[in-house]
């Protein structure tokens, strides 16, 4: 839960001056303008992809007024609400920034030409001296699909390097693998309208309510009639508080629990063991897998009591309709693939995956999240989920893009790989854009590192990031409401965002300039753009006949039917709310179990990191901030990040509420104020992560990665908190080492095929 | 049908201030809030309450009873208007009265500022801005029969301060006095059958 101005300020007398609450926005002087027009749209943060109206006058964004889409209902969380002001923000970057002495010198303001050539000069002699893969694309999935796409065509057929990855590989990498896996097709199988179908909520990881407010109501909505919600979850979160049953569970030891639930499920003989035989694979090694998970042991490991885990498994095991909602909790994890799948081998077993209001679930994280894994700026992805190392899916795309196959690079690394590569020096230069690494990554001591190395760094964004500070070229592009464009939220809806304004000063559309670069690369003729329309549609062409198929998805259509969940193959189609109804997508139609053993995570506590660090977010920022932290109602409600303790550890340590304190990890330390609190784990310590600098969480996080998603463990590596007044610690012992990316499994570079296991090459899918 | 009016539930209150934000998008009062969200006690638990003006029905209104220049104006179908700016001489007089502690003075603009139910939009047939955007609906619009038939909980408007009671417009939702499921028969059973009868172990988790 949120520290705010309560906490904060309390010298504020918040209750009787209205003046101290919070900055007004720019512009507020013309709050008794009346709008000329409200503009159809949908918000630009989270994945639920909220509709809202945005109110215009003489062509800028004034106000924000409710919309009734099917899966917001008119409502907004804080974020969704002064999302507008972002537009006549005083920080929007209004002209091309350059770094003319070098890297020493300042970012100083330059035209779009100067700007332009320089990139396109420094790119042209790297790669002449480097080969094509010196440069990279570090993309993002918090913008329109149409600006995805540009961006892995832009990757490989303007630069023509294999390095294109995006910051969807630190959000839900994981969860896009199991469910690959698991059921051949990677996409949150129901609509949120289902939720409220559901008996049984079990929530896995994730704090709904600060993270997706509006999904939130969903599960009121089923609670109101009668349904159970159990939350698994290190912190008593908003969403913990008002549960049924809540599993505070050791950050890094889900598996145990879940294996736990599933063996008592077991031996109370709620198998649905029709389902079972008709529609999945492999149980009976799942059967024996989980049969070593008694409830004893999981209190051993995950230090969740063993009544609740076996009381827990009965409320689930015994709802006609369950529904298992898995977030960030259990995917940042270096085991995210097993989290997520041993998540899904309850639902099999139960038989729920496929009918209305029950089965599994995934949140998805950011605004476009799902969009931007499946149109093609995934390293190892073709647009439509196409794999890059399937043959038929590279002569497809090749003819869609107009290439001769032999120059579509392959394979390229992940986006944490990429920062070891640009550590390494094997990659000279990267575009980034819509990610703000210094903030999202693990470990950025090692980032700005590799960052401030690299020949050029060009950033693209609209406010000037803790990258973009780092760049030595700066490009300034629109918010989501100065274009139009799609996107997918989490649910699979494809939802329409439309232009409300134009963008500010010499600012440019992200995919005017990305177009423009590739002109001026020679490459001009693969990006004839003239308008967003005309990318959608070679984005459906592309995606024709693939596994996220939007060939019949139109913009006439979305408006029409208040969205369309893909696939939808042709026009005449509506669209696929529901899936795997009648059968799953692996070729013979049923899903997989897999066996999951309890693997520890990298880093344990030990020696003198005695705590488990696990980061996450709060209700008024998103992401990194970069957007959040400028709006001054958000901002005001928590300007600063802190560490959440237990009163009993802060009682040992001396620490009191309020006080600031040291937390410190193997690679770093940092000081921020303590919340003590009994709505943690006593071995536990949270702050949040949407900070820069000093406030960044990830000077002190874990850089191991799953071996198979690359997703990074954010949430769980060994810590320490102190007082100021002792001293940092010799830092001799150290924390219990699993495995460290060092002597984690193969990183890249893999061979042809190398990246997927025999259930994807089998299901074509991931 | 009893006329439409809000409900506050502060049990989905999950603290967002969504209500915060929206209010302060009124046309009636841009850029201030009405509405305000406030952890119970943070020291213990993550829960908080948000408080609107509960536009008091009987005795009328103690804001409006006690102002001496009669500037709080209660309209025909019982909402609560904020001071008349040309009547108010800022002496904090409602600020005192009101027992809900809602009543706000703008030292600048020596003025008593309240929620006045979005009086713009609710006339309309609109729902007030805070609870068009509560992302749970902890504060929801409507009417007394549509709540009973649709959410959990009960909703009560009379509130008693000592010897006297007050009769408010907008309601409060209470927890369900008998709940649906007792977590506590099943923890009991659950615990007897993994070994261990005694209660007090639940801390397992305790470093």
């Amino acid at each position: 839960m949120s520290v705010n101005k309560d906490i904060f300020q309390p010298a504020r007398d918040f209750n009787y001056d209205f003046q101290s609450a919070g900055q007004p926005p720019p512009g507020w002087a013309r709050a008794d303008r009346l709008p000329d027009a409200l503009v159809p749209t949908h918000c630009c943060f989270c994945g639920v992809q909220c509709g809202m109206y945005l109110r215009v006058a003489d062509g800028q964004v004034m106000g924000v007024e409710p919309r009734d889409s099917p899966h917001n209902r008119g409502s907004l969380c804080p974020k969704g609400v002064v999302a507008y002001q972002q537009v006549n923000h005083p920080d929007r970057l209004t002209s091309p920034l350059l770094r003319r002495g070098g890297k020493g010198g300042r970012l100083e303001r330059a035209t779009w030409n100067e700007a332009l050539d320089y990139v396109v000069q420094r790119w042209r002699a790297l790669q002449a001296a480097h080969g094509r893969d010196a440069i990279a694309v570090y993309s993002g999935s918090s913008m329109a699909n149409e600006k995805c796409y540009l961006m892995g065509k832009f990757a490989r057929v303007g630069l023509g390097t294999r390095h294109i990855d995006y910051n969807g590989r630190l959000c839900m990498s994981s969860a896009a693998v199991a469910y690959a896996r698991a059921f051949g097709l990677d996409r949150s199988p129901l609509p949120m309208t289902d939720i409220p179908l559901a008996e049984c909520l079990l929530v896995v990881g994730s704090n709904v309510a600060e993270c997706f407010p509006i999904a939130t109501n969903w599960l009121w909505r089923a609670r109101d009639n009668g349904a159970r919600l159990i939350v698994i979850d290190p912190r008593e979160t908003p969403t913990a508080r008002t549960a049924d049953l809540w599993l505070p569970v050791r950050p890094g030891t889900d598996i145990a629990v879940l294996n736990a639930m599933l063996r008592q499920v077991v031996h109370d003989d709620l198998v649905d063991e029709a389902y079972v035989g008709e529609r999945t694979v492999g149980w009976e090694a799942v059967r024996a897998a989980v049969e070593p998970y008694t409830p004893e042991e999981a209190e051993r490991i995950a230090g969740v009591p063993a009544e609740r885990v076996v009381a827990a498994a009965r409320l689930y095991g015994q709802a006609a309709r369950s529904l298992i909602l898995h977030a960030r909790g259990i995917e940042h994890s270096s085991h995210g693939v097993d989290n997520c799948l041993a998540c899904i081998n309850l639902a099999l077993a139960r038989g729920q995956v496929g009918k209305p209001g029950s089965g599994t679930t995934m949140l998805t994280g950011q605004g476009n999240g799902q969009g931007g894994r499946e149109v093609g700026q995934k390293a190892n992805q073709l647009p439509g989920y196409r794999h890059i190392d399937q043959p038929e899916d590279r002569r497809f795309i090749a003819e869609v893009w107009g290439i001769p196959v032999e120059e579509l690079p392959w394979e390229g690394a992940a986006a944490p790989e990429m920062v070891q590569l640009m550590a390494g020096g094997q990659i000279k230069s990267c575009l980034v854009a819509c990610s703000n690494l210094m903030v999202s990554l693990p470990d950025n001591a090692v980032v700005q590192r590799a960052l401030q190395d690299l020949d050029l760094l060009v950033v693209l964004d609209f406010f000037l990031s803790e990258t973009a500070e780092l760049a030595d070229v700066v490009l300034p592009c629109s918010v989501w409401c100065e274009d139009e464009g799609t996107t997918t939220n989490m649910e699979g809806r494809v939802v329409k965002i439309n232009q409300a304004a134009e963008p500010p000063g010499e600012a440019r559309r992200d995919w005017e300039i990305i177009a423009e670069l590739a002109r001026r690369l020679g490459r001009g003729q693969y990006f004839p753009y003239r308008s967003v329309r005309e990318l959608w549609d070679e984005l459906r062409r592309a995606s024709r006949g693939g596994v996220a198929d939007y060939a019949g998805i139109t913009w006439e259509k979305i408006d029409a039917q208040g969205g369309v969940f893909w696939p939808c193959p042709s026009e005449d189609h509506p669209g696929t709310p529901r899936l795997f109804t009648e059968r799953f997508a692996h070729p013979d139609g049923k899903a997989r179990f897999f066996p999951i053993a309890y693997t520890p995570p990298a880093e344990e506590p030990g020696g003198e990191y005695p705590f488990r660090l696990t980061s996450g977010r709060v209700v008024y920022h998103y992401l990194s901030g970069n957007q959040t932290r400028r709006l001054g109602f958000l901002n005001s409600q928590a300007p600063e990040p802190w560490v959440e303790l237990h009163p009993r550890a802060a009682a040992r340590l001396g620490i009191s509420d309020g006080e600031r304190v040291r937390v410190r990890t193997p690679r770093g330390a940092m000081e921020l104020k303590a919340v003590v609190a009994p709505t943690i784990r006593p071995d536990t310590l949270f702050i949040p992560f949407h900070y820069g600098h000093a406030q960044a969480v990830n000077q002190l996080t874990n850089p191991a990665v799953d071996p198979t998603a690359k997703i990074p463990e954010y949430k769980v590596c060994a810590a320490a908190v102190e007082r100021l007044d002792v001293p940092p610690g010799p830092g001799v012992a150290g924390p219990r080492v699993n495995f460290t990316p060092a002597t984690a499994p193969k990183m890249f570079p893999y061979a042809v095929g190398e990246s997927r296991t025999p259930p994807e090459a089998e299901g074509k899918v991931y | 049908m009893a006329p439409r009016t809000l409900f506050v539930d502060p049990s989905r209150c999950i603290g967002c201030r969504a209500c915060e934000a929206a209010c302060r998008e009124c046309d009636s009062h841009k850029g201030e809030s009405m509405v305000m969200v406030d952890f119970v006690d943070r020291a213990f638990s993550v829960a908080t309450q948000p408080t609107v003006c509960m536009h008091c029905e009987d005795p009328v209104a103690p804001c409006a009873q006690v102002c001496p220049v009669m500037a709080i104006l209660i309209t025909p179908d019982g909402v609560v208007q904020q001071a008349e700016p040309s009547r108010c001489i800022a002496c904090r007089n409602c600020v005192y009265a009101c027992p809900f502690g809602v009543p706000k003075l703008d030292a600048q603009a020596r003025l008593m500022k309240k929620c006045n139910l979005c009086y713009d939009r609710t006339v309309r047939g609109l729902t007030p801005w805070c609870a068009q955007a509560c992302p749970t609906q902890a504060l929801w619009y409507g009417d007394y029969e549509t709540f009973v038939s649709q959410r959990r909980g009960r909703a009560v408007h009379h509130t008693v301060f000592g010897a006297q009671e007050v009769r408010t417009r907008v309601y409060h939702v209470l927890a369900e006095a008998y709940p649906k499921l007792d977590v506590v028969a099943l923890l009991e059973a659950a615990r007897a059958e993994v070994g261990r009868p005694e209660r007090g172990r639940e801390e397992a988790w305790v470093l």
